[in-house]
């Protein structure tokens, strides 16, 4: 890798965040972009924080969202509680294979990534270290790109509870596991986004 | 690298429009004019710098328009529709979200509300308003706040993922009942390549398009 490109930090410049508009770093504290008034700084403030921060809160709830049944649905007084992976397995069992694996993809295997990503980007970063630079730029790429495809299990609830309602014959109602699955993607989420990829390069630049 | 002169008055924060920084490494590098087809990407990270935007002005607006006009259909129309003893049930958009404000899961109702409603409906007005004066080569009034706005709520748009859910809803109420998908499905469905094709759209390009003393 080349460390004849120039890094906007070491030319005295910052891209704004908002518009992407390149400016002048000034060292002035409260520095806004002159073109959409957004505050310009060189890394999201706090970006490591904020992200363990909201990376655990996610992971906090992400455990009663799979433990907790996240849809009930009664029929003919039958009454049966369905966690995400009893729902994956149903799905399986009874009707499609493929979509049984689009779900599990979207509801376990997407959010499980992002916590193994996010901690490990973060890691590495509070590290320094110069491992598979861009790989990891990469990888914090992807987990942005499918992030909120998590809420497809939140939609299929909610779609199920509208459709199914025939009183005690048979019915479908969410459950509070819904709730916290939600929340827990919407947390990583806003995780993904607080992380700055620019800390990957910025550790001592010599060559991989 | 040599970079224009900061003698201008405006001693904060003088900006350099002929450079680019990618967002993803920080690396900075001199705007280069793409032709049809290119993509410029990070030597660093390999991350896309700029791509191409072949579609105008003109043509992004048509785009809104169709967008609006699906979008209006997708909710007004049923989404799937459950047969039971001769009664039918049709699912809304709507439906679903008071469905489940009344179910007690607020939050979720929330969080659809404002995913596959609120916030597509705002990007979509917004844009809509932003480019019929970007036609005739004007900011419009309130621009930077909507442009702003706009990259806020940019990610949290997914009606992409609820046409997914739909899928999977018909294949697992199948199951147990006789269900059908219905004219808004296939109204969500357009409405989801519409999106796909508007995400290889880079706003960001107005900034720079209609300058800021044509307003």
């Amino acid at each position: 890798m080349s460390t004849s490109l120039p890094r906007a930090h070491e030319l005295g410049l910052i891209g704004c965040h908002v518009c992407g508009l390149v400016c002048r770093d000034t060292n002035i504290e409260h520095a806004a972009c002159p073109r959409c008034g957004g505050a310009l700084h060189r890394r999201k403030p706090n970006s490591c924080a904020r992200t363990w921060a909201l990376l655990i809160a996610a992971f906090i709830l992400y455990i009663p969202a799979n433990v907790l049944p996240i849809m009930r649905t009664v029929s003919l007084g039958d009454v049966d509680d369905n966690t995400i992976l009893s729902g994956v397995v149903e799905l399986w069992v009874k009707g499609s294979p493929d979509l049984a694996v689009i779900v599990f993809t979207a509801s376990i295997v997407v959010p499980m990534m992002k916590f193994l990503v996010l901690g490990t980007l973060l890691m590495s970063v509070h590290r320094g270290t110069n491992w598979a630079r861009t790989q990891r730029a990469k990888l914090y790429r992807l987990v942005e790109f499918i992030g909120y495809w998590s809420m497809l299990d939140v939609f299929v609830v909610s779609l199920l509870t509208a459709l199914v309602q025939f009183g005690f014959f048979s019915a479908v109602e969410p459950l509070p596991g819904v709730v916290y699955f939600g929340l827990t993607v919407v947390l990583t989420m806003l995780a993904s986004m607080s992380f700055d990829p620019r800390l990957i390069w910025d550790c001592k630049d010599e060559d991989d | 690298m040599t970079l224009p002169s900061s003698s201008s008055a405006r001693a904060q924060t003088a900006s350099t429009p002929d450079l680019l920084i990618c967002e993803h490494c920080d690396t900075v590098y001199r705007r280069r004019t793409l032709v049809r087809g290119d993509v410029a990407r990070c030597v660093r990270c390999h991350a896309v710098l700029e791509r191409h935007q072949r579609i105008g002005l003109n043509a992004m607006l048509a785009l809104v328009a169709t967008v609006a006009v699906v979008f209006v259909q997708a909710n007004v129309w049923p989404i799937i529709t459950l047969g039971f003893n001769g009664e039918q049930i049709h699912a809304r958009l709507w439906g679903i979200i008071l469905m489940m404000w009344q179910e007690h899961s607020q939050v979720v109702a929330v969080l659809a509300a404002a995913t596959l409603f609120f916030f597509p409906l705002c990007r979509m007005l917004a844009l809509g308003w932003l480019l019929t004066y970007a036609r005739r080569g004007r900011r419009a009034p309130g621009f930077r706040p909507l442009m702003v706005m706009l990259y806020y709520i940019r990610p949290w748009t997914m009606s992409e993922v609820f046409v997914l859910g739909v899928l999977v809803s018909i294949v697992k109420a199948q199951l147990y009942f006789d269900v059908k998908p219905d004219a808004g499905a296939f109204a969500y469905a357009a409405l989801a390549l519409l999106i796909t094709v508007f995400s290889g759209i880079d706003i960001r390009q107005l900034w720079d398009k209609i300058p800021e003393q044509a307003t």
